[in-house]
């Protein structure tokens, strides 16, 4: 990341570049006295001073912004590497997890040439983003419950998302800044919200979370989900609308019948969903690519695929390390949503008979709650050896022993890791193709305690 | 069918998991179904969604969920009748949160309009108006509350409320307990929860059950004896981890409490 003062590709006003100043001076000191990688503190300390520097920062700029329970960080991530061609734009990224406006600050004045902003964005964030940075494109993932003592509820949500999209002029603004938003069409939820916006790529991106989503936001009624992801309310005429992409398993197809097979650096078909919503978006971004902005089509898919596939972690999640020369492998799951999703995972993996380290804390970051334990099919995980762990492996305990899944119980995820290995050396695991690996799942910061410890 | 049939068979429902399964309340049906087949006893445990007709059961279980789906949940339980005709032949009603002021007389919807509960619990709830109840939230039996077994009273109760309702217990019921630390019902009474015959409200998710195995196993009882006859002894179950977690938590509250009020004292020296 550089923090050149080259210069800046937009005007700024006076107190807009003091407040550049700002960010970048406190950016710096933050890294310095070694106080995490600085972005949030310098960005706070630059909206204190110009309250419109997001605004400003954004006005030249296309961004795209990312939003939804689960998946946002990789989708970004994919998005960045789509967009960065050999010859394309350089993109400013929250990069690092700061999804607020502090992070979005940051990013941008860390990368004053870029042209093009691929934002991460807190789900309770998505309206003042709109606002105030005019996006091209608005990815829209998923919405379930997440840490519900500290967030809105799901419906309330959906209600803000609803009114903020309702403002966004659509791709034939005349004034040639209209946003589209690339919303998943397998999620109720997020239809719900998008149908509000005046244009709308519907991607069946799947969804393995129906919970939240049972009860219809046009009516009450109930949503009905059949074969192949289809849904539709009982009472109303709310259902999945035509989508322009799906997924086929791992094949990503269009409308007009184009077939491409994803292969991807990142596991799990919770990922290829994160893929093929960062690839439709990427392809409503005006680009070197496409000169004049023309909406581009699936030729211009498999590049941008390639680039996307690239990615082969994010922040750490899904990376392997090797202890005592096994691999273990780290996987982050914050709420029933993401948890599910990595035991479809750990099911793809055909590592069934890997002993597992499972990893919960409640600190604010997690949710102080711990009752979504029971939301979680630990039943799946019968038959492996399962190590708990973390400062709320008491409530893991319980939860297993409910399960009725075998485990143990140990204070510190080392010992719980070296736990778990010993169990593979002594052979209790099975001679099948997963024995010798480890999987690591943990929450929030219990994931950050891992890799700090490791 | 209140009673189950030989002795050997209970039948639980968790009530509208898809209206009411917001925060983890699913978890306590487990439990009540675990804990009854581990002991020899054949348990069914059934998830009865919205939208059919509701099951004949020995026991219900109805969680905690939003203002929206809280309120058609009431609507349809009386509209369907089958809670309300078990709960009259003496099945065990046990509701946590939303549902826990859906068995009583009005609760308030979004708007803040009352909407007529199930009134199987002389409890009414209105919205508060300080902020949202979030956190730990312990709880000693009230003197007048159920006793396993005819025996002594319940163990403290520990677990974690999110609500921002404020209920106040009628004359035809009884508080199930007294906030020791918390907020619980709010309505400056100081009680927590209630109860009336074999229909029992709280607060407390958690799943309040994982936390709290002797009201697991004092609805187990009620839901296992006949209409009017005694509640069986139990056989008693390997409960470490549960009381390992029973432990922690109080013990997080305790030191949660001594932090603020040795922060109160210096502040008030200061
Ligand atoms: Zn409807």
């Amino acid at each position: 990341m550089t923090i050149d003062a080259g210069a800046p590709t937009v005007t700024l006003s006076a107190r807009a570049s003091v407040a550049v100043g700002v960010v970048k001076v406190a950016n710096r000191l933050s890294r310095v006295l070694g106080r995490g990688s600085g972005t949030v503190v310098g960005g706070r300390a630059g909206l204190v001073v110009d309250p419109t520097l997001l605004a400003t920062l954004a006005r030249d700029r296309d961004v795209v912004l990312v939003t939804g329970t689960n998946g946002k960080t990789t989708t970004t991530r994919m998005l960045v590497a789509a967009l960065s061609g050999a010859a394309g734009p350089a993109i400013a990224s929250n990069d690092t997890g700061a999804n607020m406006p502090a992070g979005h600050v940051a990013a941008m004045v860390e990368s004053p040439r870029a042209t093009a902003a691929v934002l991460e964005v807190d789900e309770s964030y998505l309206g003042r983003l709109i606002e105030e940075t005019r996006p091209r494109v608005v990815v829209l993932l998923n919405l379930s419950r997440d840490q519900l003592d500290r967030i809105a509820e799901v419906r309330m949500l959906v209600d803000r998302w609803r009114a903020a999209l309702a403002g966004l002029s659509g791709a034939s603004d005349p004034g040639g800044r209209g946003t589209v938003v690339v919303a998943n069409a397998d999620d109720p939820m997020v239809v719900w919200a998008a149908l509000a916006a005046p244009d709308v790529r519907w991607v069946g991106a799947g969804q393995v979370w129906h919970d939240d989503a049972v009860g219809c936001p046009a009516c009450g009624g109930r949503i009905e989900f059949g074969a192949g992801g289809a849904w539709a309310c009982d009472r109303c005429d709310f259902a999945r609308p035509v989508r322009d992409a799906w997924l086929e398993g791992a094949d990503l197809v269009m409308a007009d019948g184009t077939r491409q097979v994803l292969f991807l650096g990142l596991p799990g078909q919770f990922n290829r969903a994160n893929a093929a919503m960062a690839a439709l978006a990427a392809t409503e971004m005006p680009a070197s690519e496409t000169p004049g902005g023309a909406p581009r089509s699936t030729p211009l898919l498999p590049g941008l695929l390639a680039r996307l596939a690239s990615v082969d972690q994010v922040a750490g999640r899904f990376s392997s390390t090797v202890r005592r020369g096994r691999p273990v492998r780290l996987l982050l799951a914050k709420n029933p949503a993401g948890w599910t999703a990595i035991f479809d995972l750990l099911d793809e993996a055909g590592t069934c008979g890997a002993p597992v380290v499972l990893s919960v804390n409640a600190r604010v970051a997690d949710g102080l709650d711990t009752s979504w334990l029971w939301d979680v099919p630990f039943e799946r995980l019968a038959g492996r050896s399962v190590v708990a762990t973390g400062d709320r492996r008491l409530d893991l305990a319980v939860r297993l022993r409910y399960a009725e899944v075998t485990h143990a119980v140990v204070d510190g995820p080392l010992a719980a890791l070296d736990l778990a290995l010993d169990l593979t050396d002594l052979g209790t695991v099975g001679p099948d193709r997963g024995a010798g690996t480890v999987e690591f799942l943990g929450n929030y910061t219990a994931f950050a305690d891992l890799r700090r410890q490791l | 069918m209140s009673a189950p049939t030989g002795g050997s068979a209970l039948t639980v429902a968790v009530v509208f998991p898809d209206l009411l399964g917001t925060y983890g309340d699913g978890g306590n049906g487990l439990v009540l179904a675990r804990r009854a087949s581990w002991r020899g006893i054949y348990a069914q445990l059934i998830q009865a969604d919205s939208g059919r007709p509701l099951p004949t059961a020995d026991l219900y279980c109805i969680g905690g969920g939003e203002d929206g789906p809280q309120v058609r949940a009431a609507t349809a339980l009386r509209e369907d009748g089958t809670l309300l005709r078990a709960a009259d032949r003496g099945a065990v009603v046990f509701g946590v949160c939303a549902g826990f002021q859906l068995l009583g007389r009005f609760f308030p919807d979004s708007s803040d309009r009352p909407q007529e509960g199930l009134g199987l619990l002389d409890v009414t709830t209105r919205k508060g108006t300080g902020p949202r109840a979030v956190g730990e939230l312990v709880a000693t039996a009230a003197p007048d509350g159920p006793r396993p077994g005819g025996g002594g009273s319940l163990p403290r109760l520990t677990g974690f409320e999110n609500h921002g309702g404020v209920t106040s217990v009628g004359p035809g019921a009884r508080a199930l307990a007294h906030v020791v630390s918390g907020v619980g019902n709010g309505s400056g009474d100081g009680s927590e929860g209630a109860w009336s015959g074999r229909v029992l409200g709280t607060y407390l998710h958690g799943p309040v059950l994982a936390r709290n195995t002797a009201l697991a196993d004092l609805l187990l009882s009620w839901a296992l004896a006949g209409p009017g006859e005694p509640e069986p002894p139990l056989d008693p179950l390997d409960d470490s981890e549960e009381l390992a977690l029973r432990n922690e938590r109080l013990a997080a509250v305790d030191r949660s409490g001594r932090a603020h009020l040795v922060h109160r004292l210096i502040r008030h020296r200061g």
